[in-house]
């Protein structure tokens, strides 16, 4: 060390062993490599299977429809697309209320010891395979809503929905919504139920502060708070809903009729259910139509979880920026 | 507006174990009320009991009475939210609703209350409790924009407006300045000297300074040691408190000798 006119000046010293590179440091660039090799491998797998559907489905889309097994393949998924949307359609209508009714209950009304076991058996319900969904809708529930569809045929006909000849057997467009409803209401009521305990403490006292009922709390704090989380929830739901396959292909008397009428037994066929039921009888020049068909549902459910992501990610953002640009 | 409010033989339980013991006091009205005494004294768990907040802890629970002008808010047939309709709150931490612009927090509670009311008539709590407030001018232009956009002082001025926005007999402030820089405390201590021309006010604060410089009366709490419960200590005028406390305790305490 060498003093001149007051500053202190560094010489060269042999370098401190503690500031040496460690052999621990190892630890970091394997794990870096191995978290980012990993997020790669999920894009390429998504890659494979997007190019995969592409290639294999051309075919489909350039031949002359007189050469092809099932004619036009716009034509031939036309109904399927339409199936599968209005099944899910209806799915998510009933599924969401109940599911933020459970989720609701499970965060803010139930007793402490009551809450966790409710909170389980829904996720529970998110374990059976959907092979026994359809088993039940088809022994189960379908001959137990015949009944019910009979009385809501005879009575209620004039509506639309519920025009047509009622089906003998219970398997409509109505049963395996309902079946689908339950399949979904587990993801999209536990995605539900977390948003919801996530409020903060402080949002909810200061809305009783006000005289707010449980209630009106919910009203105020709660759901606005959640609003984002449980769309994002039903968007999840909505994807599953529109892949689901064993379950509808067991339930539904499904064929290539476009109706919105709920309770016949002519009912579009949902994608997913149609290929499951034609793999098996298609030869060499049937299977890339099916591939084509996958191929929509691809872009559907992508673009669903798309939306989904948007709404949940852009929401917060795009009020503030509104309001603010409402008082600009 | 401004009622009185009298403890009588206050004991508060959070499940079997007392928190507070004993406490009789009288709040008067048009006045400020001071709360000191050390962390875990159970001042502010004295004031969550005077508009029923206590029970929405788990196991919170009362014993005694407590008098809104002569009616015990704790009767069986009393409904809690009826009492915090008359009873405001503003807490420690400035809490707006984050979902909603500043006007939609003034007029919160009144939602809650009143169904239908002609927009003019909103327009005018709106200007009425943010004046109240102190905070009109410095909002007026953007009551549009959302309210946790403001300074941390501006948004505690906005929770007090929202709760006086529905005119309640009594304000509770629990700690109310503890989360602000100097310059939003001095302007929330004037605020609450107007506050007191028409409002029971209760506060409770860590700082002595604030309590001798806002309050008319103050109450002294205390605890033996921990896991005993907090206790009334003194409760006087607080020139006479902060100049010639009748009790050791409370000298020692305004004196720094301890907590």
């Amino acid at each position: 060390m060498t003093v001149t006119g007051g500053n202190v000046v560094s010489e060269d010293l042999a370098p401190d062993q503690s500031l040496l590179v460690d052999r621990r440091k190892l630890g970091d660039p394997v794990f870096k490599g191995f978290s980012v090799g990993s997020g790669m491998l999920i894009l390429v797998i998504l890659a494979a299977v997007a190019a995969f559907l592409i290639v294999q489905a051309v075919p489909a889309f350039v031949a002359d429809a007189a050469d092809l097994p099932y004619g036009n393949t716009w034509g031939y998924v036309a109904p399927f697309l339409f199936g599968t949307i209005w099944s899910s359609f209806l799915a998510l209508l009933m599924a969401v209320p109940v599911a933020i009714g459970i989720a609701l209950y499970i965060s803010h009304f139930a007793p402490k010891q009551l809450a966790s076991p409710v909170a389980f058996v829904v996720d529970l319900l998110a374990a059976v395979p959907s092979v026994v969904f359809g088993l039940w809708g088809i022994n189960v529930l379908a001959p137990a809503l015949v009944p019910i569809y009979q009385w809501l045929g005879a009575n209620l006909g004039w509506i639309p929905l519920f025009g047509g000849n009622v089906s003998g057997t219970g398997r409509t467009m109505l049963t395996a919504a309902i079946v689908l409803a339950i399949m979904i209401l587990p993801i999209i009521t536990s995605l539900s139920r977390e948003v919801f305990l996530r409020t903060p403490g402080l949002q909810e006292e200061a809305s009783f502060a006000l005289g707010a009922t449980r209630w009106e709390m919910i009203g105020q704090v709660v759901l606005p708070f959640g609003r984002s989380g449980v769309v994002s929830a039903a968007m999840l739901g909505l994807g599953r809903a529109l892949g689901e396959t064993m379950a509808v292909a067991m339930v539904l008397s499904g064929g290539r009729n476009i109706t919105f009428q709920l309770l016949t037994s002519n009912n579009p066929n949902t994608i997913a259910s149609n290929i499951a039921l034609a793999f098996p009888e298609a030869d060499s020049h049937a299977v890339p139509q099916l591939i084509a068909t996958g191929l929509v549902l691809f872009v559907i459910t992508f673009v669903v979880n798309m939306a989904g992501r948007a709404i949940t990610s852009g929401h917060g953002f795009r009020l503030a920026h509104k309001r603010a640009h409402k008082e600009g | 507006m401004a009622k009185r409010m009298e403890l009588q033989d206050l004991n508060i339980y959070y499940g079997n174990f007392l928190a507070v013991k004993g406490v009789n006091m009288v709040i008067e009205p048009r006045a400020v009320t001071a709360f000191i005494g050390p962390s875990g004294c159970g001042k502010s768990t004295v004031l969550r009991c005077l508009d029923r907040m206590l029970e929405l802890t788990p196991g919170g629970r009362v014993e005694g009475r407590v008098l809104l002008d002569g009616q015990d808010i704790y009767a069986p047939n009393v409904d809690p939210v009826r009492v915090r309709q008359q009873v405001g709150m503003v807490f420690q931490q400035p809490n707006p609703f984050p979902t909603m612009s500043i006007r939609d927090n003034v007029l919160a509670g009144i939602q809650l209350n009143a169904r239908k009311m002609p927009k003019a008539h909103k327009d005018e709590i709106v200007e009425r409790s943010l004046r109240g407030a102190n905070l009109w001018n410095e909002v007026k232009d953007r009551l549009g924009s959302p309210g946790n956009g403001l300074s941390g002082g501006q948004q505690q001025r906005l929770c007090i407006a929202r709760a006086i926005a529905i005119q309640p007999e009594v304000l509770l402030m629990d700690e109310p300045c503890s989360a602000l820089d100097p310059i939003s405390t001095l302007a929330i201590e004037d605020l609450i000297q107007e506050l007191k021309e028409n409002y029971t006010v209760v506060i409770v604060t860590h700082n002595m300074q604030q309590a001798s410089r806002v309050s008319d009366k103050t109450g002294f709490f205390n605890i033996e040691g921990t896991g005993k419960p907090g206790q009334l200590i003194e409760f006087d005028l607080t020139e006479k408190i902060f100049t010639n406390p009748s009790q050791k305790d409370t000298e020692r305490y305004i004196t720094g000798q301890f907590g």
